[in-house]
């Protein structure tokens, strides 16, 4: 994990080491600098030094979170941006994967129980066209169908100038506060399924629903009364849309391979024998035949979590959302390079991070796996 | 049929053969027996739906591609249909909607879609086949080597393919894209570097480790053939038909991180399906909806169409080569 990590950085270290020009070029380049003030520059990026301790120098800075500061959005560090952006593209990435896991996984269980229906056709025909559709021109058309068209979502942005013209809060502090309550109700709601587990089956699961539902009211209520409940619906209005696209494209992947693992699971001998003992069609579906085919799935969520995270970068940049793919977009196109590499940092992390829940939650569906 | 053992470096006198003419046949006995294993294939192949209808739409883009030269050489005027430096005179607006002249209309800056559209073709078959063979080329060797000798050289190829699956292509393509010029050449050599190391590798590997303990394998150990010998001629043979598989996955990868990177416009292309999606909406045509379409339906149509016609040949070629997937008559 920290060997992998420290992999990327020396990769992109090297990465910049290896392309024509370096960091000075940025300042460089401008012709009307007399050669000892270009030099004074090169020696101000510790680029007269030799490449081992630019190198070393590189991974210290990197460890003690100093990335630099950023040429396009001048004093401001790397870090400082960055650690605006990378919430807001957490918030898109997670809700919108979580979401098509779901639904994919619903779907699939759903289409390989009932085989060779008119519903398992469309569902495949549909999912693959999802999948390959060409992801800039299907989010268009998402933004011309439902924001142009229909008017029923703001056409791109974080937020409405109009609405927050006079706010006296940053966008920011906002938002910040949305994270912290959805969290809190994410963390409720896990108690909640987690106590009904503990006092076993006499309960009905379905007792949850209004519990959670009552902690979501409670939760919303606060924010209508605290003045800047608008300001928050402005920003979840301008993020349906992102986080819908997102979902649509993502889901036909874990739909087709649960569809693919149902299959061979269903020809399994337990999945008979569930079935002769008479137990009802769902339940051996759910707990028999789902949980089984359930591991090949977590075990490409990593390709599917890759595969969401290259997507963000695509919507953002389509949406102009503004998170970590759309700032490595920008910053690619202004040549800003300190924040280049803090981008594709994050969004290495962020892959690395999905490699070690995909292996925790491998470990939970599968009692056999133990890591020393 | 007598086929013969696998070739030892020793010549085998009491057969009464020599070695020239032996191995002559043994090349045509090999051959035949290729040609019989593909003719299976491809009966399997052509009964499921989804692979006639990928072969029927990869023929009709490459008949497109084929066809863009020549209608360029007798056909179409140059200056008006070049699909870079071509201005159509005849209208006074561009972009001029789909007419008998220009089939697809025009695009902002007077260009014949039509022509761009064939153009392109023929630019994304070069792109993802280039990719595809890279990929494969690579990915058979390091998963036949890998499973070979194991251990070390293992390991090492192993870590190596989980640290590029672990790495956003798009977005490390991105980064790339502002650190070098990237063409056509150069993208598909990346796309195909990263996934021969990649994730193809890994497959193909698991692939060989099962073909390594099969009988053959020691067979032509003990016959006295060397260690490339074997990986040569008895492993990565048997490794083909998965690699032909992936092949068709890695075009679709390719054509579709091409189409993305040239719709940002980061690419160094003369014309792409991309680069004619990123013409349209940097010229702000696309939220004119229906009413440009020519702009963003033929070339968004065709990126999905090629890469969905790729991916459903891998799939068909899948139950080629798993006969554990093939549906049966029931």
């Amino acid at each position: 994990m920290v060997l992998t990590l420290f992999l990327i950085i020396t990769f992109t270290f090297f990465l910049v080491q290896a392309q024509p020009g370096d960091y000075a070029s940025f300042y460089v380049l401008n012709p009307d600098l007399p050669p000892e003030v270009k030099d004074e520059i090169r020696a101000a990026f510790g680029l007269d030094k030799p490449a081992w301790q630019q190198y070393v120098i590189h991974l210290k800075n990197t460890f003690t979170g100093n990335l630099g500061v950023s040429f396009g959005n001048f004093p401001r560090p790397v870090l400082d941006v960055l650690a605006e952006r990378v919430p807001r593209t957490l918030v898109l990435f997670l809700t919108a994967t979580a979401v098509s896991f779901y639904i994919g996984f619903f779907l699939g269980k759903a289409i390989a129980w009932r085989r060779g229906g008119l519903f398992e056709y469309a569902a495949t025909i549909s999912g693959a066209m999802l999948f390959t559709a060409f992801t800039p021109a299907f989010a268009l058309m998402m933004i011309w169908v439902f924001a142009f068209r229909l008017g029923w979502f703001p056409v791109g942005k974080f937020l409405d100038p109009l609405v927050w013209r006079g706010a006296d809060v940053s966008a920011n502090y906002v938002f910040g506060n949305m994270l912290l309550s959805a969290a809190a109700f994410i963390t409720f709601a896990l108690l909640v399924m987690l106590c009904l587990k503990r006092f076993g089956r006499r309960v009905p699961s379905v007792a949850a629903v209004p519990i959670v539902l009552g902690g979501a009211l409670v939760i919303m209520a606060a924010w209508a009364l605290s003045g800047i409940g608008g300001l928050a619906l402005d920003i979840v209005k301008h993020m349906v849309l992102p986080v819908a696209t997102l979902t649509l494209i993502s889901f036909a992947g874990t739909m087709l391979l649960t569809r693919n693992s149902m299959l061979e699971t269903i020809r399994e001998d337990y999945v008979m024998a569930a079935r002769a003992k008479g137990l009802p069609d769902k339940q051996v579906r759910d707990r028999h035949a789902a949980r089984n085919a359930m591991l090949p799935i977590v075990t490409s969520l990593v390709y599917s979590l890759i595969f969401a995270i290259d997507g963000s970068v695509i919507i953002e940049s389509v949406f102009s959302w503004p998170g970590t793919g759309l700032t490595l977009l920008q910053a690619v196109r202004s040549e800003d390079l300190p924040l280049v590499m803090g981008a594709m940092l994050f969004i290495g992390m962020l892959s690395l991070l999905a490699h070690v829940i995909v292996d925790v939650l491998y470990v939970y569906l599968d009692p056999r796996i133990r890591y020393q | 049929m007598n086929t013969p053992g696998p070739v030892s470096p020793i010549p085998t006198p009491e057969f009464g053969v020599e070695p020239g003419r032996g191995r002559v046949r043994f090349v045509l006995v090999r051959l035949r027996l290729m040609w019989r294993s593909f003719r299976n294939g491809w009966g399997i192949f052509m009964e499921s739906r989804m692979g006639r209808v990928s072969l029927f739409t990869i023929i009709t883009f490459a008949l497109m591609a084929a066809a863009h030269p020549i209608l360029m050489a007798f056909v179409w005027d140059p200056a008006t249909y070049d699909p870079v430096t071509g201005y159509s005179f005849d209208q006074v607006e561009q972009p001029a909607p789909p007419s008998w002249k220009h089939l697809l209309g025009t695009d902002p800056l007077g260009r014949d879609v039509l022509s761009q559209l064939l153009y392109s073709t023929r630019s994304e078959f070069v792109l993802g086949i280039t990719a595809a063979l890279v990929t494969v080329g690579i990915a058979t060797f390091v998963g036949a080597v890998a499973a070979y000798y194991g251990r070390l050289v293992d390991s090492f190829f192993m870590r190596l393919a989980d640290l590029i699956i672990a790495l956003p292509a798009i977005s490390l393509l991105i980064v790339l894209s502002a650190l070098f010029h990237l063409n056509l050449f150069y993208l598909a050599l990346i796309i195909g570097v990263l996934g021969g190391f990649g994730g193809t590798a890994i497959i193909l590997k698991s692939q060989a480790l099962s073909i390594k303990v099969k009988p053959f394998i020691e067979a032509a150990r003990v016959a006295g053939g060397g260690h490339f010998h074997i990986i040569f001629v008895h492993i990565i043979p048997h490794l083909l038909p998965l690699a032909l598989l992936y092949m068709m996955f890695t075009v679709t990868s390719a054509i579709f991180a091409e189409a993305v990177l040239s719709f940002l416009g980061l690419l160094d292309l003369r014309m792409s399906w991309g680069i004619m999606i990123h013409t349209a909406n940097t010229g702000g045509y696309l939220l004119g909806g229906t009413r440009y379409w020519w702009l963003i339906v033929p070339a968004g149509a065709s990126i999905t169409l090629l890469c969905s016609a790729f991916y459903l040949a891998g799939r068909a070629l899948d139950e080629v080569v798993n006969p554990r997937l093939r549906r049966r008559n029931d």
